[in-house]
């Protein structure tokens, strides 16, 4: 969940403390505090460009180059479609259309209910079960189109009610 | 060698013999990344819940893949005075099934075998290395992944672990560098620099400090061999860094490791306290005066980063964008010193060459192309996996011995190999070997060792847009022919396959491939035209009818195909509409339905949940389709009987 502010700044501090202080350290701190956070907040980065003396468009920067940083907080349930080759050629894309369509939202957007976000990722490594959609790290092996509905039941999505 | 280590040795033999006469059975569940999207993790739950429930005496090891990835969840038994056997698709009950009737009692549960694993007879199962799938395999690299426990360092030390590096160690760095040329090793991150030259460069260039990183960023879409190794043999990789450090005279090491594999960098966390607990990592490493020390970074998502000089930029904090070259990182690379980057996999081979000689190592492979090679079969293909081959094997073995064809009856279209930097291979060149130069000479790279198979159902015009688009979105933007061509390219294709592309389009998409690929900084934009231009050579026709007639032969690119229900076929059971995600589909109950075209966003859903003994739904692309000619002829027939 998303923390308070001012433990955000907190968690900050200590996530630097773990690494050497040097520029090289940045992308693991960035990191650590979206594992933290959940995603890099304004407040984190500016505090973090504060404490090693880099400015904050410096950070971001680098942090926007990288498309495992997100900007704005995550839902209570992360979904991830796969749209690596093999899942490409498998139906990939129809499983993430439907899956927008389904939610109400496009990839990289939160619900407005807080309870989904969805990412398109390159490829999981698990080409041979394609296509495959992730849930909170949970991978599920050869989706389609039917057995959508039951997967995300499982994390109490109900037809109808994620609203736009 | 330290006595210690020696103790060490001796004590993790003992280890593994006890393991393999084991009085107790033993459950070897595969449980890598890939089986438990099979649920993998299920069954161990399922088979640890009823081993403690019951009181059963029987260990369970969780091990690394072994390959055949479409038979997962895969488990070997091992029970004593009986051949380990290997059962394929194991799900919660099947394992207990197993435990009770074979473990237990005496049924071998002869058809979930696979084979078996150890010489012996066991109710007419036949021997693992026989299967189809594995016949035609030469597990070197892979050949402890799905074996050992990849986190117990004893079982790695008892098949031979660490001797190359002892080996390296007494022959001195000079006859090392001298064993991997004599081997040919080649990189196997794509591009197959030889590794020795790579060494020499690095040797040669002036200072004292210098790196040593190992390739783990795994981007290409379609790829899992490095993930699989690691997660399956992490120390077979620590040992190949081990001793490339050694012959380049390198004393930090860093591993770059995607954030997307999170149990390969648990994996490689273990085994690198592991080998400091050996004295194989730190400080005068088993008193040779070698100290050497490793860090893993875990890559924070972007593709361009496999390439060497990006790479090295993100290591350093920075945007992952690459330098020209020279100087090559082998002169000037991380924090600007010396740095040797090497492929998870090439590393993985040093050990197998430095204990078993080049003369060994030199029976695998072609003349130009020595060695193994593993390669991940996915795609349209009956047998998924991992699969390891000499270099030189020919595709059609790959695809139709190993890989088992094409299922469903459907017809073989072409290879796609390399990724976004490589190329699509047509049906009939299915005899073409395997080696880097016959690749490059087909248009194609070997790549990684990323293989997809194509079927009839694959369009070639969606493939090269998709990998356009994968490059297209991660190329860095540093140099215009990359950042402005792939854009260009790419819309180009987007618009063929929404049915508004000109003949002219196909020169001029030519045109801009030819000049990304000699104009580009690096890597990746020199070789993202690849996909494009070996389907506009091998499959012209494909785009001419995408344009000329405005039809999608393989029923892909949804702008030209469009959805329908056959009022005489449908009986309004709904199944369409409920799993419709757009709602598109209305009708009432035991009435035929209709599809909204405004609404319908081709999924293909409805095509798919119409059970058979109806197949009421039906899709058409461009003036001529199958389905159309039958519903055609039915209406000539009813004009007829209309007219007796």
């Amino acid at each position: 969940m998303v923390k308070k502010t001012e433990e955000n700044l907190a968690g900050v501090k200590d996530i630097l403390a773990r690494y050497p202080a040097n520029r090289g350290s940045l992308i693991p701190v960035l990191q650590d505090v979206q594992e933290d956070l959940g995603y890099l907040s304004e407040e984190a980065v500016e505090e973090l460009a504060r404490l090693m003396d880099i400015s904050a468009n410096e950070i971001y920067g680098v942090a926007t180059f990288y498309t495992q940083f997100r900007f704005n907080p995550p839902g209570r349930h992360n979904i991830q479609s796969c749209q690596g080759t093999a899942c490409h050629v498998r139906g990939g894309l129809q499983i993430l259309n439907d899956l927008q369509q389904r939610l109400r939202i496009t990839a990289g957007q939160t619900t407005a209910d807080g309870q989904f976000d969805l990412e398109r990722v390159a490829c999981v490594g698990c080409c041979a079960l394609a296509p495959v959609v992730v849930v909170d790290g949970k991978v599920h092996a050869q989706m389609t189109a039917k057995k959508i509905p039951s997967v995300l039941s499982k994390y109490g999505y109900k037809k109808g009610k994620v609203k736009a | 060698m330290t006595s210690s280590l020696q103790q060490i040795f001796a004590e993790a033999k003992t280890k593994w013999r006890r393991l393999q006469e084991s009085e107790i059975p033993v459950f070897f569940v595969g449980a890598a990344t890939c089986g438990r999207a099979a649920g993998a993790a299920e069954v161990l739950q399922s088979l640890r819940g009823h081993i403690k429930a019951k009181k059963v005496k029987a260990r369970v090891i969780e091990v690394g893949c072994l390959g055949p990835c479409s038979f997962e969840p895969l488990v070997i038994v091992h029970k004593s005075g009986a051949p380990r056997v290997c059962y394929a698709n194991i799900g919660p009950d099947e394992i207990i099934h197993i435990l009770e009737n074979y473990v237990l009692g005496d049924d071998p549960c002869t058809k979930w075998a696979l084979g078996t694993m150890t010489p012996g007879q066991l109710d007419g199962i036949k021997d693992f290395n026989e299967h189809p799938m594995m016949r035609r395999q030469v597990r070197n690299i892979l050949r402890n992944c799905g074996l050992i426990d990849p986190e117990n360092v004893h079982h790695y030390l008892a098949r031979e672990g660490y001797r190359g590096f002892l080996k390296a160690l007494e022959i001195g760095p000079d006859e090392t560098l001298e064993q991997v040329k004599s081997a040919g090793l080649r990189g196997r991150g794509g591009a197959g620099f030889p590794t020795w030259r790579k060494w020499q460069f690095c040797r040669d260039a002036a200072g004292k400090t210098k790196y040593l990183i190992c390739n783990a960023d795994e981007g290409d879409p379609g790829a899992f061999m490095n993930r699989s190794l690691i997660e399956g043999d992490p120390h077979a990789v620590l040992e190949g860094m081990l001793i490339a450090a050694f012959t380049l005279g390198v004393s930090q090491g860093y591993i770059y490791c995607r954030a997307e594999y999170p149990l390969a960098i648990h994996r490689l966390e273990t085994a690198l306290s592991q080998m400091r607990e050996l004295g194989l990592l730190g400080e005068n490493i088993q008193g040779s005066g070698f100290s050497f020390d490793l860090t893993i970074k875990k890559g924070a998502g972007a593709f361009v980063c496999g390439e060497e000089t990006a790479l090295i930029a993100s290591i350093e904090g920075r945007r992952g964008m690459p330098q020209p070259r020279p100087p090559f990182p082998a002169v000037s690379g991380l924090f600007e010193k010396p740095t040797v980057i090497q492929n998870v996999e090439t590393l993985g081979n040093l050990p197998l060459i430095l204990r078993n000689g080049a003369g060994w190592y030199t029976q695998y492979g072609s003349d130009s192309s020595k060695g193994t090679k593993t390669f991940a079969l996915a795609g349209k293909i009956e047998r998924t996996g991992l699969v390891e081959v000499p270099l030189g094997t020919t595709l059609a073995t790959i695809i139709e011995q190993i890989g088992g064809g094409v299922p469903d009856g459907k017809a073989l279209k072409a290879v796609q190999t390399g990724g976004p930097s490589g190329g699509c291979i047509p049906a009939e060149k299915m005899d073409l070997p395997v080696d880097y130069e016959a690749l490059a000479e087909a248009g194609c790279i070997m790549g990684s060792g990323g293989m997809i198979v194509l079927d009839e159902d694959s369009c070639m015009v969606d493939i090269a847009r998709y990998f356009l688009s994968f490059t297209q979105a991660e190329s860095c933007g540093k140099c215009s022919p990359c950042r402005v061509g792939t854009r260009a390219m790419l819309s180009i294709l987007e618009r063929i396959a929404a049915g508004e592309g000109q003949m002219a389009d196909l020169e001029k998409l030519e045109q801009i491939a030819r000049t990304v690929k000699d104009g580009s900084l690096c890597g990746l934009g020199q070789t993202a035209p690849n996909p494009v231009l070996t389907t506009l050579r091998y499959f012209r026709d494909e785009y001419v009818e995408h344009i000329e007639k405005g039809r999608c032969p393989a029923f892909v690119c949804s702008a030209m195909i469009s959805y329908h229900i056959d009022r005489d076929r449908c009986s309004g059971c709904g199944a369409c509409a409920r799993v419709c995600p757009v709602e598109a589909i209305s009708g009432e109950k035991k009435k035929p339905h209709v599809i909204s075209q405004e609404i319908c966003i081709r999924c293909g859903a409805c095509l798919g949940a119409c059970p058979s003994r109806f197949a009421a739904v039906y899709r058409r692309s461009g003036e001529l389709i199958r389905y159309e000619q039958r519903k055609n002829s039915r209406k000539q027939q009813k004009n007829k009987d209309q007219l007796t």
